[in-house]
Order: C-alpha cells, then structure tokens, then sequence
C-alpha cells in the first residue's frame, strides 16, 4: 500500500481512532477495579438525548455545542441514579438501568418528533459512529505530514480527540496517587483527608469528557467496549496498577489499529467488494483479545479472594 | 383519538401491537422482577445487546440456504442463541477469572454488539435489493407487524409467563438467601441460568417491538417501580406484571394515536412515568411519605423539647419551637407557658425523670434501650411499674413559674 493512498485514507481515521480508544481506556482502569464499569455504558446512552437537545437549542450541528449536551446529559444522569439510588433506596445497578434506558428513549422520541432530516444525526450514526468517513482529503502522501497548509485541513475530529487525550492523560498523571490509593482502599484514603466523594466525581466526569469526545468521532460502541475490554484483559495480565495502564493502553492501540484494518482491508482479502463497520470490528477486536487474556492471562484466576456467589 | 386508540379501535395493526405488547410488558415485568431481586438487573443488558450477532447471522444462513431473510421465527432463534452464547460467556467470565461481574458485563455487551454491527454492515452489502430492514430490531419497528408475528410475541410471552409463576417460590428463595438455598439442596447455579433463560426468552420475544436496546428498561424499570408499594417478593411481582403490562398497552396506544411516536421509547417513557409516580407517592418507601415523616418527626423533637425548656424555665429562641408551641396552645407568642402548657410541661419533666431512673436500673434494659427522647414511657412500661418509679422518685415537686 502507498503513502499516497494510506495517507489521506486509513491515517487519520486510525489515528482518530486510536486516540479515543486510549482516552477511554486509562480512566476505564479504575472503573473496572471500582466495579463502575458500566458507568460508561451508562453515559454512552446519556449522550444521544444531549445531543438532540443541544442540536434542538442551536439549530445547527456544531461540535462544541453538542458536546456541551452531551456532557450535560452525562452530568445529568449520574446526579439522577444518585438520587434514585438514595431517595429510594434502590440498588445502583438497577437505578442505572432505569435512568439510562429512560434518558434513551427520550432522546429516540425527540429525534423522531424533530425535524432531522436535513441534517445527519440519526441512532444508527449514534451507534456506529463514521470512522470510516473522517479522511483527509488534502494530504497527498506522507509528505503531507511536514506540509502546513495540508495540516490546516486535517479533520478537526482528529484535533478535538488529541486534546481530549491529552487532558486525560494530565488527569490521571497529576491524580494517579490519590486517584490509586482511593480506588483499594477507600476508608484509608479518607483517613488521610481525601475527598473520596469528589475524587470520585471527577472521575466519572472525565471519563464522561472521554466518552463525549470519542462519541463525536467513532460512535458509542467503540466508547463501551475501550471502557471495558482492554482495562479488563490488563487487569488479567498483571497485578500491579502501573502495569496494568500499561497493558491497557497496549491493548487499546491494538484494537484500534488492528480492528480498523481488519475491517478496511479484511473483506477485500477475503475477495467481498466492501468494508464493514471499523467501530464495530475495533470493538469485536477487543472482545478477542479479552477472551485470549481470559484464557491464558498470568494472573487470570482470583486468588486469595473468597469465591462469590 | 387517545380515546380511541386505548379502547383499540384504531384497526388490525394497532390491536395486535397493543394486545402483543401488554402481554411482553407483563412477562418483561414478571421476570425482572427476579433480576432485580437477585440484584443482576444489568445482566438483561448484555443479553439484550448479544442478541444482534444471532439476527445478523440467521438472517445470512436463511438467505445462503435461499429463504427469506426476513422470517421473524428464524431471526428469532438466531438471536435466542447467541444471547444463550453472550450469557455463557459473562458466566464463564465472572466464575473463572477474576473480572467483577460488572466489568463482564461490559466486555459481553460491547463485544458481541459490535460484531452484531459488523455482521450488519456485512449484510447491507450482501446483495441488491437484499435491503433486509434488521436496523429495525436496535429500536424496534411495529408499523409492518404481521397476525402471525403477533401470535409469536404472545406465545413466547405466555410461556415465559408460565415458568415464572412455577418457579416463583426457588428463584424467591434464590434471590433473598443463596447460601441457604445452597444448603436446602437448591442447584442454586442452574435456577440462575434458568432466570436468565427466562430473561433471554422475554428479550427475544420483545425485539420486534421495543428493540434490543430499550427492551431492558421494561426488564428494570416495573419492578423497581413496583418495590416502592410493597415489602413482599410475591406482590412486587404481580405489581410489576401490572405496570408492565400498562405501560406496553397505554405506550402502545399513544404511540397508535399520532403519528411520529416510535413505540418503544413510548413505552419506555410511560413505564418511566410509573416509576417518578411511585418513587414519589408511594406509602412508605415514597418521596413524599419520608418528608412526611420526616417533618412529623421534627415536630414532635420541637414540642418536647420546647416543654422541657419551659418545665425547666428556660427562654426559647428558636422560632420553629416557639410557632408549634403556640399553635398547640401551650405557649404564648412571646414564649410564657399558658396552664394547660404548664401541665403538660411538667409531665414531660417527669417523665424524663423516670426515664433516666428507669436506664439507671439494670434490671430494665430492654424497655431502656427503647428510649430516644420521645418516646411515651407509658408504651413501655405498664402503670404499676410507673407507680414504683414515681415511689423512688418521691412525689410530684412544684414548678416555680
């Protein structure tokens, strides 16, 4: 394969989706040792109704805009399952569900009722995302790379994810201590004058920026999935939380690259005429690599643990 | 138009969705139920979204052997099997490695809907014209619902329905107490797969008509809307049965009587309704009847201790304190006591004097432990018990005004 076709074709989509895969996957590491790891399955659904009402505020399909919905709607539905899981004393699981599905299909009515037909933002495109239409048209080959005029045509996707990124990387590097300690040992960590509430939050507000962003570019599936999967196949690699990130970010890459490929070039191998769904292939990708990790991970097994029921 | 979309005279097409998602709506809340009791209420969501690889492949085997693609039995079974596939693998997952059963969840849910997704896509490309519509089952699509499918949804349901009722009392005794289900010689492991098999059949049956993503909201929201009006599992599960079932008739007749009201999320929405109504206005566990109790409580702590200060000629300055005294006739304004407030004042004095006489001696330690400051002593003791204790105590004193 050329630069000349690689470049303005597969590079910034995989670039893009390697990005958000990342972004999604360090705050995914403490979820899944907090057991919140559906929080991010959580906020996924959210975003669709931020969405519509912010596209329904402003008239226009804009990214901040939405984004600023979206991550309101995020907000929205944590301080909701709090709530619920207080006032009525209903396990978080289920308030989850409820406010969730609820927020979702509020956000399908509204998209029906609303006009949309003009613009493109419809469930399916929620769902799945258009990895595969985020290309850089100026670029000419790999030369590009150093040609300032064809980096100012860059997809702003990609920018927009890079910051996200970045903003979570400085997160988790300028908390990792009190982020680590908190997450084993809470009643220690508050002992030594945490906020363990609010550390908490933020948290859950970062991965909520995370997911907005990767939503924006590469859909909701891929932003469920990067949660989980790779911070869940670390976590069988290894036992310690540096090592994990690590494996974790490996994976995540992995993922990315491998399932975009695989889906861009796998059914051209195969002798079919099109490429199915980069979202969804990252996503089956990363189920993959959980599955290997689950059979033959070193440290798959719990061990000193007591056996759950 | 409501009118008459709720009393189904608005045709065939309506009738059948309305008819067919009551019975889901029921069967949905019934076994949720069970889920939810078992505290697995998110489970239901990766078998939902693992039914979308099954679809997608039954849907290509039925066109590679030269049928149609579009049979619903076959879509059906498809998706009932890589559910039962999704569920052993979150089995697996949580049993033999060390992953949270949340974390699981997540993996099985994500995973198997982005291969669903990619099977789709595969399937859009497949042949001309082979436009086979499959989008219809993430959101559900009743418009085109035809006798026979109809007939499936109520079957399915009616079954799921049937199990649940022969299963209540071991998934029950499952739900509350594991270990001792165990110890009674329960295949506690096999009655979870059975609720999950349970669960698995209403998601198949509820794909044509509230689609694989919103079908978990009528698997968790009755039952949880059903938790606030009773403490018994059996009446919660009738309940829930109940809003269910309302809320896929009355969701299916609303979104009958206009037009651009997609049925599922018009179910969702009004199963949701229930649900704000009972966290707000249900005895007991509701909203509502806690800040009742709550302000209750908080006048009766005001009244007593505002007749101890004034038993004990102490000037009040809290407001609250001083309006309820006033409004119970047992102070002025300005906070002097009239006499029936006097009176009162002094039994309340008292009767802190026999209390503390009362937690001083060993030998009453039940009835002590029951003291917190309000509590009558006359529910506690009995009047000759009093009557000793006043002995002790010495004979009522004067209070000086």
């Amino acid at each position: 394969m050329s630069g000349a076709e690689f470049v303005p074709l597969s590079l910034t989509p995989m670039l893009i989706g390697t990005c958000a895969a990342v972004a999604c996957a360090l705050p995914g590491n403490f979820l899944v040792l907090r057991r919140q790891a559906l929080i991010g399955d959580a906020i996924s659904h959210v975003v669709l109704p931020g969405i519509v009402v912010a596209f329904l505020l402003t008239g226009a399909i804009a990214a901040w805009p939405m984004m600023l919905g979206a991550g309101g709607a995020a907000v929205l539905a944590v301080a909701l399952i709090e709530a619920i899981r207080r006032l009525g004393r209903i396990e978080p699981g289920a308030a989850m569900g409820v406010v969730f599905t609820s927020m979702f299909a509020g956000g399908v009515l509204l998209l029906e009722q609303s006009d949309t037909s003009s613009v493109h933002l419809d469930v399916q495109h929620a769902l799945y995302g258009n990895l595969e239409s985020l290309i850089w048209l100026d670029a000419t080959g790999w030369a590009s790379l150093l040609d300032p005029e064809a980096l100012g045509a860059l997809p702003p996707e990609l920018i927009r994810m890079a910051v996200t990124l970045l903003v979570v990387i400085g997160f988790t590097w300028l908390l990792w201590r009190p982020l680590k300690l908190s997450t084993f040992d809470e009643g220690f960590a508050r002992t030594l004058g945490m906020r363990t509430g609010l550390l908490g939050l933020a948290l859950v507000i970062v991965a909520a920026v995370a997911a907005v962003a990767a939503f924006d570019a590469v859909g909701s599936i891929i932003v469920i999935a990067m949660f989980i999967c790779p911070p869940a196949a670390a976590r069988l690699m290894t036992d310690r939380l540096e090592h994990q990130v690590g494996w974790s970010v490996a994976f995540a890459v992995l993922s990315a690259v491998l399932g975009y490929v695989l889906a861009g070039y796998g059914p051209l191998w195969l002798g079919a005429q099109d490429a199915v769904s980069a979202a969804g292939m990252i996503a089956t990708v990363s189920g993959v690599i959980l599955a290997l990790a689950a059979r033959f991970g070193p440290c798959r097994s719990r061990t000193g643990a007591p056996q759950e029921i | 138009m409501l009118a008459d979309a709720l009393l189904l005279n608005l045709g065939y097409n309506a009738t059948l969705v309305a008819i067919g998602a009551t019975l889901l709506g029921i069967s949905a809340g019934g076994t949720g139920t069970f889920l939810f009791l078992r505290k697995r209420a998110l489970v239901s969501d990766a078998i939902s979204h693992a039914t979308l690889p099954g679809v997608g492949l039954a849907f290509i085997v039925m066109v590679a052997l030269g049928g149609d693609g579009r049979n619903l039995i076959g879509l059906l079974a498809g998706s009932a099997v890589s559910a039962w596939v999704g569920l052993l693998c979150l089995s697996w997952l949580t049993r033999r490695t060390r992953l949270a059963e949340d974390a699981a969840i997540g993996a099985v849910l994500s995973v198997f809907f982005g291969f669903g997704i990619v099977l789709l896509t595969v399937i859009q490309t497949m042949g001309s014209g082979r436009q086979a519509g499959l989008e219809s089952f993430l959101l559900g699509a009743t418009a085109g619902m035809l006798r026979a499918d109809a007939l499936v949804i109520a079957l399915g349901g009616a079954l799921a329905l049937a199990l649940i009722v022969l299963l209540r009392r071991p998934l029950t005794l499952v739900a509350f107490d594991p270990d001792y289900a165990t110890a009674r010689g329960l295949p506690v492991h096999r009655l979870d797969l059975a609720l999950m098999g349970l669960v698995m059949a209403v998601t198949v049956v509820g794909l044509k008509i509230v689609g694989l993503i919103l079908i978990v909201a009528l698997l968790i929201i009755p039952p949880v809307a059903a938790r606030f009006w009773t403490e018994r599992a059996g009446t919660v599960a009738l309940l829930a049965g109940l809003f269910g079932g309302l809320s896929g008739y009355v969701g299916a007749a609303v979104s009958a009587a206009a037009p651009g009201l997609p049925t599922g999320p018009i179910i969702v929405l009004v199963s949701f309704a229930i649900f704000a109504l009972s966290l707000l206005f249900a005895p007991g566990r509701g909203v509502l009847a806690a800040l009742l109790r709550h302000l209750r409580y908080r006048r009766r702590v005001h009244l007593r201790q505002g007749l101890l200060a004034l038993a004990q000629d102490q000037p009040i300055y809290e407001r609250l304190t001083l309006r309820l005294l006033a409004r119970a006739g047992l102070a002025r304004p300005d906070g002097v006591p009239t006499g029936a407030g006097r009176a009162r004042a002094a039994k309340a004095l008292r009767d802190e004097a026999r209390w503390a006489d009362l937690r001083a001696d060993p030998e009453h330690e039940a009835a002590a432990a029951l003291y917190d400051g309000l509590r009558d002593i006359e529910t506690v003791l009995t009047r000759d018990q009093i009557a000793e204790i006043d002995r002790r105590l010495g004979g009522p004193q004067e209070v000086t005004p």
